[in-house]
């Protein structure tokens, strides 16, 4: 069962040694980290995809996360109901003059965008759910991706009505 | 005040109340080593890094403060790992300060250079690396009080040298801004009304005391708590000491070596009360079979520990000695006639089984763990090493006196028991402090005789020596065929050795002799080690085999039962 956790973290050199290592020694399976500034100067936000069996290693997983020092805040309601998710890719597939207009087709009805085009290949990014990265990549592979560079979910709650 | 960094942190000790700092200088902390004459700290050099650790760690558990060591970079940081893991896993508030090669020198793989923040992270509840001397002063503070608060322990700031020589305008912050770290103090008001509720209805309640109630100095509250409703009291290894032993209602330790009267009483009881400890596998056996009968009440500072091993029907975080004030004013007495003739008629059957009411003349550790108890009058401080020693010393020395054992429950370390005894006398200079140890055990930090000698700390130095690594080789015996792989060991004659560090040492092989020497020791005024040379193949029982219930458990045979 896959769970997405929010955290705000204070900027200090080795808090990511500290939320690894942590994973690392309880035994917990990251999916995906992604990390970056929030919107405070000083807190870095990072999104989390954890595996866990059970609705006590979830449990477990936030409260041992709340332990560091550094975590100020553990959001652990992130579900598909309440929270957009999104991921970022870049892909270089191989594409010729043949192929070239047919990868183009593809970016449209996907809303991707060509970044970079070479004799031999393309770079496209998109931005979406896993689900449509997933598919569009399965459309890519027959002609041939030669790299990928996902960045792993991020989310953020819907605003509610009211408050934020 | 302009000072340098070295004497920050003197002075950052001084105002967290520390007087004693036990420790081994070194190229990286040469700096700290010229600020301390400075000031009002004593310093006790031991003999390894180790036995700082463990000595910061044996002051801080007899004395409730917080431990500090100090110890150079590299090797000198490695050094303090055992002990620092030691004092994590049994919650221990100590602070390790380090020096680290200059900044300019870190990443380059400099001489005695270690990533010690790096190798510390799991072992730390949180740790430093400084490398400007603006942020020690806020450093300092902080260390002092996340080492203390909340769930307590160990801290390391790894200082560098530079560090330690730059200079700065003194001032000591007066308070922490930690955003991310906010103990709960408070039980819910609502939880404890449930939990006195649920207390007051048991008909089988138990209470089960944990190393929270020491650290939170809650052992009149849990006195109190058991009294109020008549509910026996059954320890940790570690909540020794948290509940007198000789009180009516107290059923010792329960758990893999626990009193069977302990472990039945657990597996019976409808409520049970746990305080402050944290279902180690140890205490439960197998979980799936512990306590089946009864209802939970887990009260932690630590709300990770709650669910973390066992279900838990109702939690109440917060700090022991508040959640148990607020628990007592709600209690309704009781008494428990049925439940409590149950218990003491498992318990005499338990002393039926007892090898003290066997006829036997053979020189065993349970014979001179009590006799020990009756000399020292139980208020003795005792610290024990790890093993059959430590468990024949939980089970035979009756501990009525608060924090009067120091052991190493969670990361069982060998090698514990001297320098920890270094800091608990150190800490506690009017007490008695004797040391149970294995013949092992005392080969592990052995040279920390130098540092009782040249600190003149009159320890009573008490070596079970049986000649195997006794705990092991019992599970040999029980489980592996008698196939004692590795578990015989010599020694050095110990008494000779003591005689060498200028140690008064006294050998005994005959029971009639234990009561007279014990007496001896006593009566002279600086240390003494004794050699007890006591039977090989001794166990200690009951056991309950790792990971079976603790319904199971394998009892002492009676005089026509067969042996192993």
């Amino acid at each position: 069962m896959k769970q997405t956790l929010i955290a705000l973290v204070q900027d200090k050199p080795g808090v990511l040694d500290r939320v690894a290592s942590l994973f690392r020694r309880r035994n917990f399976n990251i999916e995906s980290l992604s990390v970056g500034h929030s919107e405070t100067s000083g807190i870095s936000r990072m999104t989390l995809v954890v595996n866990c069996d059970t609705e006590t290693q979830k449990e477990q997983v936030v409260k041992q996360f709340h332990k560091l020092i550094e975590v100020t805040k553990v959001i652990d309601d992130v579900t598909p109901d309440r929270a957009v998710y999104r991921e970022l890719a870049l892909i270089k597939v191989s594409a010729n003059i043949e192929t070239r207009s047919a990868i183009i087709q593809l970016v449209d009805v996907f809303r991707a965008q060509v970044i970079d085009v070479a004799p031999a290949s393309m770079t496209i990014e998109i931005t979406g759910t896993e689900d449509k990265l997933d598919s569009f990549v399965n459309l890519l592979r027959p002609f041939g991706i030669k790299e990928m560079a996902r960045t792993g979910r991020v989310a953020m709650l819907r605003g509610t009505n009211g408050k934020q | 005040m302009k000072l340098d960094g070295a004497h920050i942190v003197c002075e950052s000790l001084v105002r967290e109340g520390v007087e004693v700092v036990f420790g081994y200088p070194g190229g990286t902390v040469i700096n700290l080593y010229d600020a301390l004459p400075d000031y009002a700290l004593r310093h006790v050099l031991v003999r390894h890094e180790q036995g700082a650790a463990h000595a910061a760690d044996g002051y801080t558990r007899a004395t409730g403060k917080v431990g500090v060591c100090f110890a150079t970079s590299g090797p000198g940081a490695t050094n303090l790992v055992t002990g620092i893991a030691t004092a994590y896993l049994d919650s221990s508030p100590i602070v390790a300060i380090t020096g680290q090669v200059p900044t300019n020198h870190i990443g380059k793989d400099a001489f005695q250079e270690v990533d010690i923040t790096g190798i510390t992270l799991p072992i730390t509840k949180h740790n430093y690396l400084v490398t400007d001397v603006r942020e020690l002063p806020m450093v300092m503070k902080e260390a002092f009080y996340i080492a203390r608060s909340g769930r307590p322990g160990p801290v390391l700031i790894d200082i560098a040298k530079d560090v330690q020589a730059a200079e700065l305008r003194f001032e000591y912050p007066e308070t922490t801004d930690l955003p991310g770290y906010r103990p709960t103090v408070r039980g819910h008001e609502g939880q404890i009304r449930q939990a006195a509720r649920m207390i007051s209805e048991a008909e089988r309640p138990l209470v089960f005391a944990g190393h929270g109630v020491t650290l939170s100095n809650a052992q009149e509250e849990l006195k109190e708590l058991a009294e109020a409703v008549h509910a026996p009291v059954v320890t940790t290894l570690l909540g020794i000491g948290s509940f007198p032993r000789t009180h009516p209602l107290c059923l010792g330790m329960s758990g893999m070596h626990g009193e069977a009267y302990a472990n039945y009483a657990i597996q019976q009881a409808d409520v049970l009360v746990a305080v402050g400890m944290r279902f180690s596998d140890r205490v439960t056996g197998k979980v799936q079979s512990f306590a089946p009968h009864a209802k939970i009440i887990h009260i932690d500072v630590d709300p990770a520990e709650i669910g973390k091993n066992v279900r838990v029907d109702l939690p109440v975080v917060g700090d022991i000695r508040h959640v148990l004030k607020s628990l007592n004013s709600r209690l309704h007495r009781a008494e428990h006639r049925e439940w409590l003739e149950q218990v003491n008629a498992w318990r005499q059957e338990s002393e039926g089984r007892d090898i003290l009411n066997r006829e036997t003349d053979d020189l065993i550790p349970p014979y001179i763990m009590r006799q020990i108890w009756h000399v020292t009058k139980g208020d003795a401080i005792m610290v024990t090493d790890v093993g059959q020693n430590q468990m024949w010393e939980a089970q035979y020395y009756l501990h009525d006196k608060f924090r009067g054992l120091i052991t190493s429950g969670g990361l069982g370390t060998m090698g514990f028991a001297l320098p920890a005894a270094i800091g608990a006398k150190v800490g506690c200079p009017d007490q008695e402090v004797w040391v149970t140890v294995g013949d092992g055990g005392i080969q592990m930090n052995i040279q920390e005789l130098a540092t009782v000698v040249q600190e003149r700390l009159p320890l009573k130095i008490m070596i079970m020596n049986n000649g195997y690594l006794g705990m092991v080789r019992q599970w040999q015996q029980m489980f592996f065929g008698r196939r004692y792989s590795g578990t015989p060991i010599t020694g050095p004659d110990f008494v000779k050795l003591a005689d060498a560090y200028g140690i008064k040492g006294f050998r005994v092989t005959e029971r009639q002799d234990v009561v007279p020497t014990l007496e001896l020791a006593r009566q002279i005024e600086g240390p003494v080690l004794v050699d007890f040379v006591v039977k090989g193949e001794e166990n200690v029982y009951p056991m309950v085999p790792s990971g079976g219930s603790i319904s199971e458990m394998m009892r002492r045979p009676l005089d026509d039962e067969e042996t192993v």
